[in-house]
């Protein structure tokens, strides 16, 4: 199984001293946050992608690239990559040329982004959100998987005879996930395809996660690609960690209760109940996160958002500390429950999995 | 057997909104039948959990048993004080995280109370419009109670009885010609992806 971080990618000020960090600061301190996460021993570090303040992350394969230079072991991943408002062959293009510079330590997360203004700047409309996503996707995955393609659709302009450059290393197409917070088609798409399905997780309650996700494994069955059991899931999770859990909520509640996406709003206490939100100690993070399973089934890939919320880069490596012994912890007790017909890990690079043949090649879109 | 959900908006206790919203249910299952179960929404107690749900996104707390009992209605009641020349904020913010569609098609008697009479194209000028945004079928009677339509203790006179008896008329009459089983579940209900791909 795997366990890593995903970050937004925010420049948040931290409420207790005012302090912002620049643009600058935030995008090294973003690299020193990957190196630590690969140094504690986490598997996979991914960021998100913005075009708009206050984030940071609008070049993320730059970014991963230089962080892959870095590292030698921890995969680079994304939370996620805007399918809709980015041309997907250029999409192509960045994440295959990532794939080869990493040596296939990579791969990535399609998600749709929810603020409207973005989608203009980038010629689309948000009402045609889930469209975009899906005639998109359709075009990247046969741009990996054929050369010299003739494509027609709704949202660009027509390829003939179009080779996407470099072709995917040893010719395996990066494995893809598909985010979504709360659309059923998404965890559809991920099904028919037999990618893998992320639910966020963090931002609703887990009776939400556990309908989302039981319906990509059912899809995932009903298309022919493994057993539900084996259908390929990721979470994501939040949690903020001390030695005493009292500690833990006195030095997190500031940053809760001023946070972008959820703050002014419940308390920490009501929000911790309602989602997966951990704010305690090592061993109540261990207990939380195992019992995620309980509802989504075993699964491969468990995300924690670490640095958000104007959070001090010294406390975020702090927690990285922690939150490597937690998943020190975590890994053989979610192995010892697993069947043993369940993959443990997301299909990698020149693992079996990901040379399972390609049945579900769609069909051109015409519009 | 019909479900009936009254949504009411009443901050005071005892409230004269309340008061409208049972008399109306009343006289709606005296047409309907006694085996219709209502459902009352009282709004005041989920004040908290909407604020919450604004700020987050998502219904926690009580919220998403009062949603699910208004989502599976086959007609609703709604009622609310006036305030500032309009339906109260508190009002508006639970139909604000209804889901879209919720009430799409349902059958709905707008009702609210008031000081005065001057406020009664609260009715036709508010809840109306923001009904027929929601796609649900507004019956043609609103019926509007200002302080002089109750009687001394809460009695009903005059005018006010014969709209709540018209109202309720129409809603039943609307509620008993509904298909039943109105409801999708898109977990349940998934769209095939080919459907999706090639729309």
């Amino acid at each position: 199984m795997e366990f890593g971080i995903f970050t937004v990618g925010d420049l948040t000020t931290d409420p207790t001293n005012g302090a912002t960090p620049t643009e600058h600061e935030r995008i090294r301190n973003t690299v020193a946050i990957a190196r630590k996460a690969e140094e504690v021993g986490l598997d996979v570090f991914a960021t998100g992608q913005h075009h708009n303040p206050p984030f940071i992350p609008s070049a993320p394969t730059t970014t991963l690239a230089y962080i892959g230079a870095q590292t030698s072991r921890i995969k680079l991943s994304t939370s996620t990559t805007l399918i809709t408002t980015t041309d997907p062959v250029r999409i192509a293009e960045d994440y295959a040329t990532l794939q080869h510079l990493v040596d296939g330590r990579m791969d990535l997360m399609m998600g749709r982004g929810n603020t409207g203004p973005v989608y203009p700047w980038f010629g689309k409309d948000i009402r045609q959100g889930l469209p975009l996503a899906i005639e998109h996707y359709a075009l990247l995955h046969r741009l990996w998987r054929e050369e010299n393609v003739d494509w027609q659709g709704r949202f660009r302009t027509p390829l003939q005879g179009f080779t996407s450059v470099p072709r995917p290393l040893d010719g395996n197409p990066p494995f893809v996930w598909h985010g979504s917070i709360r659309s059923p088609e998404i965890a559809e798409q991920a099904a028919y395809y037999g990618d893998g399905f992320f639910a966020n997780h963090i931002f609703w309650p887990a009776s939400h996660t556990e309908r989302m996700i039981g319906l990509y494994r059912r899809r995932f069955e009903h298309y022919g690609h493994g057993t539900a059991a084996q259908a390929i899931v990721g979470l994501g999770g939040q949690a903020f960690i001390r030695r005493n859990s009292q500690d833990a909520v006195r030095e997190f509640r500031p940053y809760f209760d001023n946070a972008p996406v959820y703050g002014h709003g419940p308390s920490l206490e009501e929000f911790t109940a309602q989602t997966p939100l951990t704010v305690g100690s090592p061993q109540q993070v261990i207990e939380r996160t195992l019992g995620f399973r309980e509802y989504v089934g075993d699964y491969q890939r468990q995300l924690f958002l670490m640095d958000h919320a104007g959070l001090p880069q010294k406390t975020v490596l702090e927690q990285l500390d922690l939150l490597g012994e937690v998943v020190e912890s975590l890994r053989p007790q979610f192995e010892a429950l697993r069947p043993a017909d369940v993959p443990s890990d997301p299909p990698a690079h020149g693992s079996p999995l990901s040379a399972a043949p390609v049945e579900a090649a769609p069909a051109e879109v015409r519009s | 057997m019909s479900r009936l959900a009254v949504v009411t908006a009443g901050l005071s206790e005892p409230s004269s909104t309340r008061l409208l919203a049972d008399l109306l249910a009343d006289a709606t299952v005296a047409q309907l039948g006694p085996d219709t179960v209502v459902d009352v929404i009282e709004l005041r107690p989920l004040a908290h959990d909407l604020a919450n749900a604004f700020a987050t996104g998502f219904p926690a707390g009580e919220l998403p048993a009062a949603i699910e009992k208004v989502a599976s209605a086959d007609g609703l009641i709604a009622v609310t004080p006036v305030f500032s020349a309009s339906y109260s904020g508190l009002f508006k913010m639970f139909f604000d995280v209804l889901d879209s569609g919720a009430l799409e098609g349902v059958p709905v008697l707008v009702a609210a109370t008031a000081g005065t009479a001057r406020h009664s194209l609260v009715l036709d000028h508010a809840m109306r419009p923001m009904f027929s945004y929601l796609k649900a079928v507004v019956v043609p009677t609103g019926v509007f109670a200002a302080s002089e339509d109750w009687g001394s203790g809460g009695s009903v006179v005059g005018e006010l009885a014969t709209r709540i008896e018209r109202a309720a008329g129409q809603l039943a009459a609307l509620v008993s010609g509904r298909p039943a089983g109105r409801r999708t579940d898109p977990f349940e209900d998934v769209v095939d992806f080919e459907t999706l791909l090639n729309s």
